[in-house]
């Protein structure tokens, strides 16, 4: 095994050109837990720490540019926690405080998994992942990004390098249910925002992130199409049958703060 | 790989696998076992550590990342004999059952302090969340992190 540590983008991009196999590691929080447990030994670890350009986030053109290396702390703690509320509380309740600050948004999404807590938020908020590599940038819209289980769109040669989205500025929550407040992955999560339109995404009760949408004078009927948009299954955290129906209660409750 | 970087003030290096934790060369390569190894999976926090200030834990941080970086472990907390005032409260509260969680408590509620000083209730359990104590001993660690707050 060899770890390589670039200190620019550019250097990140030709190494992962050079080395397509390269496992990207930046806080490590799904990464170590897989070298700690022998669930995979990658011939190059490619670490970003030391990439400042994937650091932190930007105003551009009244858009947000979130760099892939955000961490959940930055994001639950600065001046983003207003402009995204419900990215906020989703990552308020990552694991602990020691995961997030160390874990990050491009984590998240490169892991792709169905219980990644940042998703919802990001999709309701329309969000879109840039992909970067020596052939050049894309952006994707996060809808598509994520293929499956665990899957995504990137090409062996990209790396995540940004969240492109453009805040609504509309009432949103986020809330998440397991058997504590800290360190517990989903049973089931979900995303509301109520601007021109009620929308909605959930965690831990699809492959990929859904994005539900409906008219503001629909709100009555919206838990049912909410739950009815889902499709869990039965697992060690839960059963189909509870996330739907958590699915509709917390939208019910979701609703009753976005449009109070 | 030789890793080159600053323990509890002092310069350090280790030779590392590339895919061990920082946890792995501060207990086995660098001479700091006060750092706890038990989940290595970021759920238990008996290994937290600040690196360059920040309070992470040890297991999830890979050992080459530290390469020319700060880390804090709980052997740098004490001044010589005289303890931390955290680890000071610890001991007067009676906050110490088996010990095993002990140290990355210890860690975690001086970073806390050193944030909050006066925290709540509610802004301990937060601060704390990440660490377990297997002997269920939290009422009395409560105690000692009020203590200790009361005295910095």
């Amino acid at each position: 095994m060899d770890v390589l540590t670039p200190h620019t983008l550019d250097e990140a991009l030709r190494l992962m050109s050079h080395h397509p196999d390269a496992w990207p590691i930046q806080g490590g929080t799904d990464v170590m837990v897989s070298l700690n447990f022998d669930q995979g030994r990658p011939a190059v670890l490619l670490n970003l720490n030391e990439v400042a350009e994937l650091r932190g986030w930007s105003r551009e053109n009244g858009a947000l540019r979130l760099g892939s290396g955000l961490t959940y702390a930055e994001i639950e703690h600065g001046e983003l926690k207003d402009v995204l509320p419900a990215l906020a509380e989703a990552s308020r309740t990552v694991g602990s405080p020691q995961i997030r600050n160390r874990g990050t948004i491009g984590g998240n999404l490169g892991t792709s998994s169905p219980a990644g807590d940042a998703l919802p938020p990001l999709l309701v908020e329309g969000a879109e992942v840039e992909c970067a590599s020596v052939r050049g940038l894309r952006r994707i819209p996060l809808g598509d990004f994520v293929t499956g289980v665990k899957r995504n769109a990137l090409e062996e040669d990209e790396l995540i390098t940004a969240v492109w989205l453009t805040p609504s500025n509309a009432p949103q929550t986020f809330m998440k249910i397991g058997p504590r407040n800290a360190m517990v992955i989903a049973v089931v999560s979900l995303a509301v925002s109520a601007g021109d339109e009620l929308r909605a995404s959930f965690g831990s009760a699809s492959p990929r992130p859904v994005l539900v949408t409906a008219p503001r004078d629909e709100a009555a009927s919206f838990p049912e199409r909410v739950a009815a948009a889902a499709s869990p299954i039965d697992d060690v955290r839960g059963t189909e049958r509870y996330r739907r129906h958590a699915l509709h209660v917390l939208t019910a409750r979701a609703l009753k703060r976005v449009l109070a | 790989m030789r890793i080159s970087l600053t323990i509890n003030g002092e310069q350090h290096q280790a030779d590392c696998w590339e895919g061990e934790s920082l946890l792995f060369a501060l207990r086995e390569k660098l001479g700091f076992p006060g750092s706890k190894n038990a989940c290595e999976q970021g759920e238990c926090g008996s290994c937290s550590v600040l690196l360059d200030g920040t309070l992470v834990c040890a297991c999830l941080v890979l050992a080459v990342q530290a390469d020319g970086h700060d880390v804090t472990t709980v052997e740098g907390l004490a001044d010589g004999d005289t303890l931390h005032v955290v680890q000071q409260a610890f001991v007067d509260a009676g906050a110490v059952q088996c010990g095993f969680c002990t140290p990355g408590l210890v860690v975690a509620t001086a970073d806390l302090l050193k944030r909050v000083p006066s925290p709540t209730d509610d802004e301990i359990r937060e601060a704390l969340s990440g660490n377990l104590c297997r002997c269920t001993g939290y009422a009395k660690i409560f105690d000692a992190v009020r203590l200790a707050a009361s005295l910095s």
